[in-house]
């Protein structure tokens, strides 16, 4: 745990950073920054694991070895999406949300 | 001093997540992402998770921020501003993210946390031994399978990107 730092503190700044990614996620209109918008989301999420973890079971390691685990599904998730993106982008010549009606090609 | 700390960290990530979300030019999207995530590693090595500092720094804001940058590269104008949402609409989410924030943080300060004092330090070996462990609570099996949904990601990835280019060759075998 942070010295001098109360749990508190750390699940309010998670809950902020969760919130602005939910508001990009849904004000954006490009695919894009939404996928930017799911990364603070996920980033929140994996920060609440982790301080839940090391503030109330110190000696357990299932948050952290979690935190590893969303990781690796985040990556997996934005490469496949950046795939997807620049697939679409070939197809429609837009990433604009309101121009993929179809995933048909 | 760690408190100091803290607050210039979580400061610099609330500003930039905002700034990210809101910024009408592509790419300073990015950037700014990477910020609040190298915020967020500063925050790992507060709380002592030196391994998992590591790993954000490599992934994310090595190899996530790089391959967003290289498709906004790809598919993008970088004078070309973005399109935002009607001011009603903006209206509308913020008020319903504000009033969900609010909901969260009376949650999670009408719950009394049962913290325990410690400064334990986790180790990448106690993380090693903890995921390739067989015995009672260990994540051997959560471990491959990641490793196998990252070859198949892998393998999906490069199938999509590539896909006009193998179905041509398929129909014309010249």
């Amino acid at each position: 745990m942070i010295p001098e730092i109360s749990i508190y503190e750390i699940l309010t700044v998670t809950s902020i950073l969760f919130f602005i990614g939910v508001y990009g996620f849904i004000t954006r209109k490009n695919l894009i920054s939404i996928l930017i918008s799911v990364e603070l989301i996920l980033n929140a999420s994996v920060i609440n694991f982790v301080v839940i973890n090391k503030y109330l079971y110190p000696d357990m390691l299932q948050g952290v070895v979690f935190s590893l685990f969303i990781i690796a599904v985040a990556a997996a998730e934005t490469a496949l999406a950046v795939s997807i993106i620049i697939g679409l982008y070939r197809q429609i010549s837009s990433v604009e949300v309101k121009d993929v009606e179809t995933m048909k090609h | 001093m760690e408190r100091i700390v803290f607050y210039i960290l979580a400061l610099i990530m609330i500003v930039f997540a905002v700034a990210s979300v809101t910024s009408r030019k592509m790419l300073r999207s990015v950037i700014y992402l990477l910020f609040v995530l190298c915020g967020i590693a500063g925050i790992y090595f507060l709380i002592d998770y030196n391994f998992l500092a590591a790993i954000q720094l490599t992934v994310y804001a090595g190899g996530i921020i790089v391959l967003i940058i290289f498709s906004v590269l790809l598919v993008h104008h970088i004078e070309m501003e973005l399109e935002i949402a009607k001011t009603s609409k903006q209206i509308l989410t913020t008020v319903s993210c504000l009033l969900g924030l609010g909901i969260f943080l009376i949650t999670i300060y009408s719950h009394e946390f049962n913290v325990i004092e410690n400064s334990l330090t986790t180790t990448t070996s106690e993380v090693g031994t903890k995921l390739l462990s067989y015995s009672d609570g260990g994540f051997i099996l959560p471990f491959e399978v990641i490793s196998v949904l990252l070859l198949a990601a892998m393998v999906g990835a490069i199938i999509i990107a590539k896909g006009n280019k193998l179905t041509d060759k398929k129909d014309n075998p010249a």
